[in-house]
């Protein structure tokens, strides 16, 4: 019985995810205090100087600017389309990838550099082998 | 060091052959360079081999299974869509290194049809459609619309690649397709990530391609005629830039080799006379006539408008019609696209033959990232 060996609460789509089990989600982002790169998920060593134990771990922004998209159209079997794959540009540093919703996928409605707002929901249903729901992140136009 | 020549190149016409190995894929190329090479297997030190698919499948060994067993030394090698320019590079390196003065490099790849890309992997649930798309023409479509955020690139201007290209493939025996796509069939076609339609996507073909390569001491003693010289060959990876980790940069990573393959050839972007560049996805070739520095950043939309890639046109990009339609066997491509380079500075390019090409430039771009570039010259 797969169900019983789901932990309570959703786990996180993603290991830079943080707090998904909690009512303050966010995302993680690992900066380096040599060269002010921004990465995600744990390292120790930056790609960008080579400098050695300068990372540290921080919370990065809800706020951001869309830097690139595209709308997709032709997936994988069952997974539904259109959407809008979009590349964003976090207030103070990071850039994530995610869906950008609650806006019509057409390229005339979109606007690079337009602000958008990370927000925390369910990952459209989509449960793992032993029935855990994850948390995921995405983008909307900022209120 | 010696200088490096091409002695013998081909490549198969590339189509679908599900009844064949790899290693009867490859073989057949490698027979075709060797031919046109003059030479035999027993001739060759060394054998060079890239292929995908099965990296970790002794490919090279197979081949030589095929077609003759002489015990030399085998090297396979896999980098994305670059694997075919990285053998062919290996192949270089081991005569400037003095090792070897005749040796063989073959690309070879057989493909399924569909969607490259986006499998995810990692622990969890799918994140395909969920946190973007990882698909191939969705990470190129991207990558198209940071060029349309900075010039104002349009939808049909990225669809222009892909009439031009296919126009070019119909000049072209070898390539999968020989058909025309108007600009409307092109644009009308099914999306498949905005804005690459399905003819704006490279196409999923088997293939292989071989070049047999000399020292300047062996190339002078089989005969110089149609040999082709090997000017310049880089291999990069990609360099830090903000966003790569997130959305691979395929500009660093080319803009890097362009300028170290230009220094080590001594020529500029203005002696090139043909180039064979990576066009797995029209948003991406558009990209690259800046990259190589064809043109200057943000003019690659008017060189594509003005007609200045087309064959006949100040630089043609991709006559023999590019991945978009001569077809993107992934481990072969980097292989053939150098003997398109080769076959018109010897002049034997038939009705698509560019006139008076002296010196030339392939280009691919394996995602992840790898970039070769290599610049050829016509010695005859």
């Amino acid at each position: 019985m797969s169900e019983e060996k789901a932990v309570s609460g959703p786990l996180p789509v993603v290991t830079w995810l943080k707090g998904a089990n909690t009512n303050d989600p966010y995302i993680e982002g690992h900066k380096c205090g040599e060269c002010g790169a921004v990465f995600l998920g744990e390292r120790s060593t930056c790609s960008a100087c080579s400098a050695r134990d300068s990372i540290s771990a921080v919370r990065l922004s809800t706020k951001g600017k869309l830097y690139s998209y595209c709308i997709v159209h032709r997936s994988f079997p069952g997974i539904e389309v259109p959407y809008i794959s979009a590349i964003v540009d976090l207030e103070g540093g990071g850039t994530i990838k995610g869906n950008l919703i609650n806006i019509e996928p057409d390229p005339e409605k979109i606007e690079f550099d337009m602000p958008v707002e990370v927000v925390f929901q369910d990952a459209l249903g989509r449960k793992d082998k032993d029935g855990n729901n994850y948390l995921s992140y995405f983008f909307q136009p900022a209120a | 060091m010696s200088e490096v020549f091409i002695l013998g190149v081909d490549m198969i016409k590339f189509g679908r052959f599900p009844e064949k190995t790899v290693p009867q894929i490859g073989a057949q190329a490698a027979l075709m360079a060797l031919d046109d090479a003059g030479l035999t297997i027993k001739d060759m030190e060394a054998l060079y081999c890239g292929n995908l698919g099965q990296a970790s499948a002794m490919v090279g060994q197979r081949i030589l299974q095929e077609i003759g067993q002489t015990g030399i030394g085998v090297v396979n090698c896999s980098n994305a869509c670059a694997t075919g320019a990285t053998a062919f590079r290996e192949a270089w390196m081991s005569i400037k290194a003095g090792v070897h003065d005749v040796v063989l490099a073959v690309g070879v790849e057989q493909m399924g049809k569909g969607l490259l890309g986006g499998g995810g992997g990692g622990a969890g649930i799918p994140k395909e459609g969920l946190l973007g798309s990882g698909t191939m023409p969705a990470v190129f479509a991207e990558a198209g619309m940071e060029h349309a955020r900075k010039y104002g690139t349009t939808f049909e201007q990225f669809a222009k690649v892909s009439v031009k290209n296919h126009h070019h493939s119909t000049l072209n025996p070898k390539a999968m397709y020989q058909i025309e796509t108007p600009l409307e069939t092109v644009m009308n076609a099914e999306m498949i990530s905005y804005p690459n339609t399905k003819l704006m996507c490279s196409v999923n073909v088997d293939g292989s391609a071989a070049a047999v390569l000399v020292s300047e001491k062996k190339a002078r003693e089989l005969g110089m005629s149609r040999a082709v010289k090997v000017r310049a060959s880089v291999l990069t990876s990609d360099p830090y830039s903000e966003r790569d980790l997130v959305m691979p940069d395929v500009n660093a990573v080319t803009r890097k080799a362009a300028a170290s393959a230009y220094e080590m050839a001594g020529v500029g972007p203005e002696d090139v006379d043909l180039v064979e560049l990576h066009d797995c996805f029209a948003t991406a070739e558009i990209l690259h006539y800046e990259n190589l520095g064809l043109c200057g950043d943000g003019e690659a939309g008017r060189m594509i408008d003005d007609g200045e890639v087309e064959l006949g046109g100040r630089v043609p990009v991709n006559v023999s019609g590019g991945l978009l339609s001569k077809g993107h066997p992934l481990g072969a491509t980097g292989i053939a696209n150098i003997y398109e380079v080769s076959t018109h500075l010897r002049g034997e390019a038939d009705k698509r033959q560019v006139e008076g090409a002296r010196i030339g430039m392939t280009h691919v771009i394996g995602l992840g990232s790898a970039c070769g570039i290599h610049i050829l010259e016509s010695v005859a």
